[in-house]
């Protein structure tokens, strides 16, 4: 086969794969609709205010709830140290 | 076919290290014959083969080629002439490493974009026509000094060119492979090509083939006065 | 126009063949690329993401919450406050929290420990999140022991696990009764964490933060807007640090692209001179180049941002999970819901093929003008 003929080939392919990728993306969302309500519903219920993600420290635990020097309760100088600060910057207002 | 009046080549001009390549020639070239450009390294040859082929511009005078004046025709214009009109053969064969023969071969078609079946069947066909039919696939390194330079020459006639133009074709070859070359240039002519050779060697000056030998010297023709 | 096609074809054929000739090399940069892509993907989409499950999920989280800070800190505040609160004007409800951080050993894992609204155990029992019941080992009916402010233990029996379908908003959440949360973190009674407040009228909330200001001095609202705002930011994928790194990784790329062009070898130089020679002109040749580096940056980004796709969305963020986790003991498990921003992929792609391409281009352009006739003068 041409060169060129496997190049097209490979770009094709690719095409479907993001066809596909977005199709798995619209399908997933409403197969799992209601799992997505049933976490709201829990929020509602006992007045949760953050996801469950980072809980190596108290303000990364709670970063809404936390203020800007709340890192700085542990140690005046402070620096960001935890090793999820790296893909959850501080909050800005 | 070509002609050629008056014309200068002149590198590096107003500068110190100028030098004049091809110093006032007039020259006819007629369809249908081989023409040998003889004479020694530094006398103008290459400079000259280039200015017939339309590869480069001269710094003064007129060329003529296929009753079409090309002088002062645009870059672009010059090209497809330079395309259509001439196929090189160059010194060392020069193929593209790295790559196979049939590619090699097919090349210089590629940018005209002609539809490949055509194309691939031409280039088989030259190849084959040149003894190299086994010899398709393999990469342009590995063939021997003469099956490179009869790629070459398959290579300088994939566009169908009126003219070949072969500048020291036989500068690394043998006896045996020159009397080859030549017996192809034999054929080449009755086919109805035009051929201009450029070349010191005795065997290729000398071959009955050969139509006109035209002496270069200095960047002059020979008979122009030195 | 069919010409043109058949042109670019026939460029992109020697295109390959010349990638081809040193296919080791070029396949190793190819991958390089692509895994630099990948990362770089891999990121954006799981920040992406995430930030669309907390928009969706915390819609409904408090409308208002007050907290009491002293010296800088959060403290506790008095049953006053709560009365103060619920006196404003378009406060509907206002109700105080009870909630903190527990520590455990053991486990080395941070719980939460949250006092809910109507908590449906009885005194002695607790509800505990499915991250906790993995660390601990706790399934319902075993006994939970706690540490309890004054030393002693105070041991609650588990009445059962929250789902884990909830695990990225309860994983390590310990519910309780609120005479045991009073009892094992010696909070005096009429003392809360903070106060939930609902507001009748969604558009008074601002107001009523301002309300409590003034009221109350040392007070610190905090409104649901800003509390889905903090994770839109936080995980705004130009402040992360990752994305920072990679980002340069990629420019870097780029930066080697362009040396690499730019010290054309002899061999390259002779091919260019040779395509000259035999009739290609300076535009086919810089044609080549621009596919050259096309047919590289357009398979790093297919392979990169595809493998993405699959490792964010149907593996589980295997790579990152070390950054994510950190250095938390407890961690839920859950698969993000996929959710993709055109515009970042869109942005992505430009950034990936672009410079790249343009890098293998530009340092060419004057070789690629020799003249034909080069090749015969040497």
């Amino acid at each position: 086969m041409r060169a060129s003929s496997r190049f097209l080939l490979f770009l094709a392919a690719a095409a479907l794969g993001f066809a596909g990728a977005a199709r798995h993306a619209a399908a997933e969302r409403e197969r799992r609709a209601a799992e997505v309500e049933a976490r709201t519903a829990l929020v509602r219920r006992l007045g949760l205010t953050d996801l469950a993600l980072f809980t190596e420290a108290r303000y990364t635990r709670h970063p809404s709830q936390a203020d800007r020097f709340t890192p700085f309760q542990e140690h005046p100088s402070s620096l960001e140290h935890f090793p999820s600060g790296s893909i959850a910057a501080p909050p800005r207002d | 076919m070509i002609e050629l009046r008056n014309v200068r080549k002149v590198f590096n001009e107003g500068r110190p290290d100028e030098l004049t390549a091809v110093d006032g020639v007039s020259l006819a070239i007629a369809p249908r014959t081989v023409t040998v450009l003889r004479g020694p390294s530094g006398s103008g040859k290459t400079s000259l083969l280039s200015l017939i082929g339309a590869m480069a511009r001269p710094t003064s005078g007129r060329i003529v080629v296929d009753g079409r004046e090309i002088t002062s025709l645009p870059e672009r214009f010059l090209t497809d002439v330079r395309r259509r009109t001439f196929g090189f053969v160059f010194q060392q064969g020069n193929l593209v490493r790295g790559v196979t023969t049939l590619e090699n071969v097919m090349l210089p078609a590629y940018p005209l974009g002609e539809p490949r079946p055509a194309l691939l069947a031409r280039a088989r066909g030259l190849l084959e026509m040149l003894d190299l039919g086994h010899r398709l696939r393999s990469r342009a390194e590995w063939l021997s000094g003469g099956e490179a330079q009869r790629a070459a020459i398959a290579r300088a006639l994939v566009n169908a060119p009126k003219v070949i133009i072969a500048d020291e074709p036989t500068a690394h070859l043998d006896t045996k492979l020159t009397r080859e070359f030549m017996e192809i240039v034999a054929r080449l002519k009755a086919e109805g090509k035009t051929i201009v050779i450029a070349s010191h060697d005795p065997i290729v000056c000398d071959d009955p083939v050969v139509d006109r030998a035209v002496g270069m010297r200095d960047g002059r023709l020979d008979g122009d006065g030195a | 126009m069919r010409t043109w096609l058949e042109r670019q074809r026939y460029v992109v054929d020697f295109t390959l063949s010349s990638l081809a000739r040193r296919k080791g090399k070029n396949l190793a940069l190819l991958a390089v690329y692509a895994l630099v892509v990948f990362s770089l993907a891999s990121v954006l989409f799981f920040a992406h993401a995430l930030r669309h499950e907390s928009r969706a999920v915390l819609r409904d989280a408090p409308e208002l919450l007050v907290q009491r800070v002293v010296a800088g800190r959060h403290d506790l505040l008095p049953q006053a406050w709560v009365a103060t609160v619920a006196g404003i004007r378009g406060v509907s409800g206002a109700r105080g929290r009870l909630w903190g951080y527990y520590f455990d050993p053991p486990s080395r894992a941070n719980y939460t420990v949250m006092v809910p609204e109507r908590f449906w155990g009885a005194k002695g029992q607790l509800v505990i999140g499915a991250g906790v019941a993995r660390a601990r080992g706790a399934a319902p009916g075993d006994q939970f022991p706690l540490k309890a402010a004054d030393g002693t233990y105070l041991t609650l029996v588990v009445r059962e696990v929250i789902p884990a379908e909830s695990e990225l908003v309860s994983a390590d959440l310990l519910l309780v009764g609120e005479e045991d949360f009073r009892t094992l973190f010696d909070v005096a009674p009429g003392t809360f964490t903070d106060v939930a407040v609902s507001v009748r009228n969604a558009k008074e909330v601002q107001t009523v933060a301002g309300k409590v200001t003034r009221l109350l001095p040392s007070a610190r609202p905090i409104t649901r807007s800003e509390i889905v705002r903090t994770y839109d930011s936080i995980l705004d994928w130009r402040s992360g640090l990752v994305v920072v790194v990679l980002a340069g990784a990629l420019l870097a790329f780029v930066i080697v692209a362009w040396d690499k062009a730019s010290g054309l070898s002899a061999e390259e130089k002779r091919e260019i001179g040779i395509l000259k020679a035999i009739g290609w002109e300076t535009s086919d040749v810089l044609l080549m180049k621009v596919w050259e580096g096309a047919v590289v940056s357009l398979a790093a980004f297919a392979v990169g941002v595809l493998g993405a796709y699959a490792h964010v969305f149907l593996g589980d963020v295997a790579l990152l999970a070390p950054v994510l986790r950190g250095w938390s003991t407890l961690y839920p498990a859950f698969r993000l819901v996929p959710s993709v921003d055109p515009y970042q992929v869109a942005t992505l792609f430009f950034l990936t093929v672009v410079p790249y391409t343009v890098a293998t281009v530009v340092p060419c352009w004057r070789a690629a003008t020799i003249d034909p006739d080069s090749v015969m003068r040497t």
